[in-house]
């Protein structure tokens, strides 16, 4: 691989890709990761790039439901397929549950993995509505936070946990 | 734009990717991607031509075969491993050991044929493939081919692959039903590379240890059997000064010394990993009495069936 002609020309591809519930067009260069993607050409920014490298977990975003890391995505690799990125979870300016009881427990200071944080508990509450804090842990454990000490961001997810399962907090 | 070019292929069969891989010098097949794309996002590899596999149907799925063996196509979600209700029923160590794969996130799209590619030395599935003798199926140019999992790493990070081979499937016997299973591993953080783990199985008949398996990952260029070990077990009943004793084999082990931890750490901690994979696999073991003998020519005091284990892992051992 190493001292091979390396690839001087841009190759582009056609994709057709649904954004939170949006269909989106585009031509992009096979090597532009979904995160870019995400980023410059859909102007969705609320996808945030820490390491690009897998590590961080702020780009996380749902693929057909699931969550994947943005940044190890290539767009092409989306083509066909539903993504919803943390725009996606906001009706308009009311903010969904999850996102309501983050600001209710303090559960972001810089925010910049909040995001990622986001995404990934989305999935988590949807296939497990009665979580422990243990397993909350476990399910942000490839996200990674620098303010909050990840104390608010379980709280919060506990609190949503029981507002999504209409417990009366 | 974090890769360097390359020119994108995505075959819709794995004939077609097979052809890919013969045709176009300096290819790579992208899997789930977990490893290869952030290698890439560093340039640390820069391919000319990247074969993405995740179109292929056929590369998908976990099927019984007609000689009773589960086969699991090598672009299987290492998730849908995770959760697939026949192998938490047949072969309940996988999903014991995915629980310590990467996160959530990695394992949607992360494949058991990718990790075994990729083949780093503290990857958790090879290790556990290593312990149920798993054979592995792959496709060149020059046809289909299967290789024992025990002939499968060459060197550090080097599988058993000639240039443009692919991974295709893994096929694997489960253990018999009651069988005991435990996965253990040390990380600083959940979710990062182990330092050292072990994966154990063990069969009992009439209370002894008819057959065991035990594998260790993070300890060497790939992953380890410990022959002396299961030698030590077998035959005998799985005691806690057994075990011990059995487990103490793996302080032979190389053991990698590297910024993480010593060699010798990495040993004394293969060591502890592989007592409690061993305790939970003996605890969770059901003593079957052979068919030839009878309830009667039990000894005196012989349990036929073991008390149900209390599953250390909590959630995972369906």
């Amino acid at each position: 691989m190493r001292g091979a002609r390396p690839i001087d020309t841009e190759q582009t591809l056609q994709i057709a890709v649904t954004v939170n519930g949006e269909s989106h067009a585009r031509a992009v260069p096979v090597r532009m990761t979904l995160a870019d993607f995400l980023r410059h050409e859909l102007g969705l920014t609320g996808t945030h790039l820490g390491c690009e490298h897998g590590v961080c977990g702020a780009c996380t975003v749902l693929l057909d439901g699931r969550s994947a890391r943005a940044c190890l995505t290539l767009a092409v690799q989306a083509d066909g397929m539903d993504v919803t990125t943390v725009e996606g979870l906001a009706d308009g300016d009311r903010l969904g549950p999850l996102q309501q009881a983050f600001m209710d427990h303090h559960a972001l200071q810089c925010g910049y993995c909040t995001p990622g944080m986001l995404t990934t508990l989305t999935e988590f509450l949807r296939e497990n509505p009665h979580p422990t804090a243990e397993e909350v842990r476990i399910a942000i454990s490839g996200n990674l936070c620098r303010c909050t000490g990840y104390a608010g961001i379980v709280r919060a997810a506990l609190a949503a946990a029981a507002a999504l399962r209409g417990d009366t907090a | 734009m974090k890769p360097a070019p390359f020119r994108y292929h995505r075959p819709s069969t794995l004939d077609e990717a097979v052809r890919c891989m013969a045709e176009l010098d300096d290819a790579r097949p992208l899997a789930g991607g977990q490893s290869l794309m952030a290698m890439m996002n560093f340039r640390y590899v820069t391919p000319q031509h990247v074969v993405d596999l995740n179109r292929i149907p056929e590369l998908a799925g976990i099927e019984t075969t007609a000689d009773g063996a589960i086969r699991i196509g090598a672009m299987t979600r290492q998730r849908d491993v995770k959760d697939s209700p026949l192998l938490r029923e047949r072969c309940p160590l996988l999903a014991e050991a995915l629980q310590w794969v990467g996160h959530v996130q990695t394992r949607n799209r992360g494949t058991l044929g990718g990790s075994l590619a990729h083949l780093d030395p503290a990857a958790e599935l090879p290790g556990v493939l290593h312990a149920l003798d798993a054979v592995l199926e792959v496709r060149g140019p020059d046809g289909a081919r299967d290789v024992p999992m025990s002939e499968w790493t060459l060197a550090y990070m080097t599988p058993a692959l000639e240039p443009g081979e692919l991974l295709t499937a893994v096929r694997l016997h489960p253990w018999p039903p009651g069988h005991g299973h435990g996965f253990h591993e040390l990380a600083r953080r959940h979710g990062d590379f182990a330092l050292a783990g072990a994966a154990a199985l063990v069969h009992l008949e009439a209370g002894v240890v008819s057959r065991a398996a035990i594998a260790l990952v993070g300890v060497d260029d790939g992953p380890l059997r410990l022959p002396a070990a299961e030698a030590l077990l077998t035959g005998h009943a799985p005691d806690p000064q057994r075990i011990a004793a059995a487990a103490d084999a793996a302080v032979e082990v190389p053991g990698i010394d590297d910024v993480h931890a010593s060699a010798a750490y990495r040993r004394k901690i293969a060591v502890v990993m592989t007592r409690r994979a061993l305790t939970d696999a003996a605890a969770r073991a059901s003593s079957v009495v052979p068919a030839s003998v009878g309830p009667a020519s039990l000894p005196r005091g012989e349990r036929r069936i073991a008390p149900p284990p209390s599953p250390a892992g909590g959630s995972v051992s369906g």
